[in-house]
């Protein structure tokens, strides 16, 4: 049989995939995806911004007084109102994407079981809402830092890259859970307790020259800590140690890298593995 | 098969596809810590076992089988949901598929959005989805529900919502599992004249429908699949014709007439059946006291000795409301290969006015089951009477006495 001139010619179905179908409309998907959902979210709603500020604030609200009122800690630290609000608007960012991705497979059921596109878009998509969300959050940080008279700098135009880096340790780590909370439904627990665990550990109340010595080892596998440093000393203080000078070695910086390396990798194997199963499995 | 000079659409070689269902199921981490060294035992089953077909550009290609037979299992590898086993699948051009339609949605987001992503899930670029947009809500007939949560659209609306983006797809495969007669009768009209025009188009389209008389009128060419392998594949009628009679065979119980395969089942055909009314026209309504005939043309491919056509009616509960044997030959008589019968029975109309069928069985010496078509026809009696299933000729007398008898009767 013949193939009349015109007609498309026969080709292999692709079968589900992570990623496949090109990339444009991969993040065409991503993209309606996510800005449908922060619609209903943050603006369909009357106070949509103000409420998505509100838990951010309250939680800046009480740390901050229990920590200087309290425990009388941060005097000796420059800007220490400052520091805590954008680490927690940062820190905010990972936790509500990493805890809004675990169910996010069984969540999409409806789109995963009647239509083929590259399941990556599910995690990725929830973990790009929380960014428009991060984005809208950072402006009022601003207003405040200048209000509180943080100096505007030109490093301010640097904290891209550093958003860049955690949106990727953000990507890889909701990639992560949400495959693994297709087989195993009490990673919603344990991500509930580890996430916790994760912000104390973090230097998101404290900044890094305050670890002590016997417990510099976390700052060499979590992967936050060089970037909220990084953060603090282009937005908020240039002069604040680096955690390289914390660490006294390279392997402040190399060693966060590995572990974010060895995160993603791990995440998009696991997930690329179990994507053309998972409309099945659910 | 005729479809020497048309391209293949659709090609389907050695198509296998199994489930894995683990026999107890393991889904926390705690479990599996627990059970670390006992192996997680799965149980296999084979839904689709080596299916191979072709679709020709511009077919409409039917898939019917049981419940569970695998027709949606089929869509879905089609579709790239599901990945094959094993069997190689190849498709010329986009393809879309539509199944069970209602339920792809997102039940927090309003029609709009709704619309927009499904159309991008589908294929198309955020831009064409927003033009079609309008098109689809039209044709839906919803404008005015379009800022409304898909959770409080009824289910008819949310399933015409689901029919229109399937009427403005441009995918040149279109996968459609069981969403005909959607919504009220208007609108199923509508969806009637859809089909036909995208027929007309040269669209391929593979319906899946459990309606025979749908698939007879759209599809050119159907498979029948049975326990994951095709049972039969070919033209639509005997393709539907197979199915019903699988279907009855099913373990939903005995069909009044019994069918108990002589190893004549080849031998005739009951090739059509239809009712008319007193004026010879083809009707499926019949005003209560109008005599209904019963016409049944039959094929004979081979020898049948003793034929006898039986007939019944049966009312909307399956109660066997009057039924008949008609000898098709006179005494010890017999009908050659080749030969056409046509019967035409025509039986007063005592019924009370519903829903009634009409099923048909040739039998060769008295037993031997030919062929059996179940409904072979369905109509509907109108008229005033309410009780029972038929009209019984009667008359009452009622006399009234003074109160001095006491009594009060009533004779009917
Ligand atoms: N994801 C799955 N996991 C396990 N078994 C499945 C899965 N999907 C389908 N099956 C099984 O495969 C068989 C075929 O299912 P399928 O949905 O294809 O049937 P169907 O022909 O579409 O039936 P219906 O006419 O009811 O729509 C069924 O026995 C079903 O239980
Ligand atoms: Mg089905």
């Amino acid at each position: 049989m013949s193939a009349v001139g015109s007609a498309p010619a026969l080709r292999d179905v692709p079968g589900p995939s992570a990623v496949g179908g090109g990339a444009k409309r991969f993040f065409e998907l991503t993209w309606l995806l996510a800005s449908t959902d922060f619609k209903l979210n943050y603006l369909d709603t009357a106070f949509g911004y103000l409420w998505s500020l509100m838990r951010p604030l309250l939680l800046f609200g009480v740390l901050y007084t229990v920590f200087t009122k309290v425990l009388r800690f941060g005097g000796d630290i420059p800007h220490y109102a400052d520091l805590v609000l954008f680490n927690i608007i940062l820190y905010g960012f990972f936790s509500e994407s990493t805890t809004r991705s675990v169910g996010c497979i069984p969540g999409s059921e409806h789109i995963v079981r009647k239509t083929q596109f590259p399941r990556l878009v599910i995690p990725l998509s929830v973990v790009l809402t929380g960014l428009f969300n991060l984005c809208l959050s950072l402006i009022a940080v601003f207003v405040f830092l200048i209000a509180t008279g943080v100096t505007p700098r030109l490093t301010w135009l640097a904290l891209p890259l550093i958003l860049a880096l955690l949106l990727l340790l953000t990507a890889g780590v909701s990639t992560l859970l949400s495959v693994l909370y297709v087989r195993f439904r009490d990673i919603a627990q344990i991500w509930g307790v580890l996430a916790l665990a994760i912000f104390y550990a973090s230097p998101v109340l404290y900044p890094v020259e305050k670890v002590p010595h016997s417990l510099q080892w976390l700052l060499l596998i979590n992967p936050l800590a060089p970037l909220l440093t990084a953060g603090r000393r282009l937005v908020i203080d240039p002069n604040a140690p680096s955690t390289v000078d914390i660490v006294g070695s390279a392997w402040g910086i190399i060693g966060p890298a590995l572990v974010l390396v060895v995160i993603c990798v791990t995440a998009f194997w696991l997930f690329n593995r179990a994507a053309p199963q998972v409309a099945e499995e659910l | 098969m005729p479809m020497a000079e048309r391209s293949i659409a659709v090609e389907v070689e050695d198509l296998h596809k199994s489930f894995r269902v683990p026999s107890r199921r393991i889904d926390t981490l705690k479990e599996r810590a627990l059970h670390l060294l006992s192996p997680v035992e799965y149980t296999t089953f084979e839904a689709l076992r080596g299916l191979s077909f072709e679709i020709a550009e511009g077919e409409c290609f039917g898939v019917v089988g049981r419940n569970g037979s695998g027709k949606t299992t089929l869509l879905k590898l089609l579709a790239s949901i599901y990945r094959p086993d094993r069997g190689r699948i190849r498709v010329a051009g986009t393809l879309a598929p539509f199944i069970e339609l209602s339920v792809g949605f997102n039940p927090n987001l309003t029609a709009r959005n709704n619309v927009l992503l499904n159309g991008v899930m589908m294929g198309s670029t955020p831009k064409e989805a927003r033009r079609r947009f309008d098109e689809v809500i039209e044709f839906a007939e919803l404008e005015e529900f379009v800022e409304l949560p898909l959770r409080n659209y009824s289910s008819g609306m949310s399933m015409r919502l689901g029919f229109s983006l399937m009427v403005f797809s441009e995918a040149d495969v279109m996968l459609v599992d069981e969403v005909l007669a959607v919504g009220d009768a208007s609108f199923a009209q509508k969806c009637a004249d859809v089909f036909q025009r995208m027929r007309d188009e040269g669209r391929t389209i593979v319906l899946v429908t459990h309606d025979m008389d749908s698939l007879k009128a759209m599809c050119d060419r159907a498979i029948l699949i049975e326990d994951g392998v095709i049972e039969l594949a070919g033209d639509a009628d005997p393709v539907a014709h197979r199915y019903l009679q699988i279907n009855l065979s099913g373990p939903d119980g005995p069909p009044p007439i019994a069918v108990d395969g002589g190893g004549a089942q080849d031998a005739a055909r009951i090739a059509r059946t239809w009712l008319e009314d007193s004026s010879g026209e083809r009707a499926r309504s019949f005003e209560h006291g109008s005599p209904t005939r019963l016409c049944v043309d039959i094929d004979v491919r081979a020898r049948i000795e003793r034929p006898v056509l039986a007939f019944e009616i049966c009312a909307a509960d399956g109660t066997q409301v009057f039924g008949a044997p008609l000898a098709l030959a006179e005494q010890d008589g017999r009908l050659e290969a080749g030969e056409q019968v046509e019967v035409r029975a025509t039986v007063s109309n005592l019924l009370t006015p519903g829903r009634y069928v009409v099923n048909c069985a040739l039998s060769q010496n008295g037993i031997d089951a030919v062929d059996l078509l179940r409904p072979a026809a369905q109509f509907v009696v109108t008229g005033e009477h309410q009780f029972g299933y038929v009209e019984l000729e009667w008359e009452c007398e009622i006399e009234r006495r003074p109160r001095a008898s006491a009594v009060e009767a009533v004779d009917r």
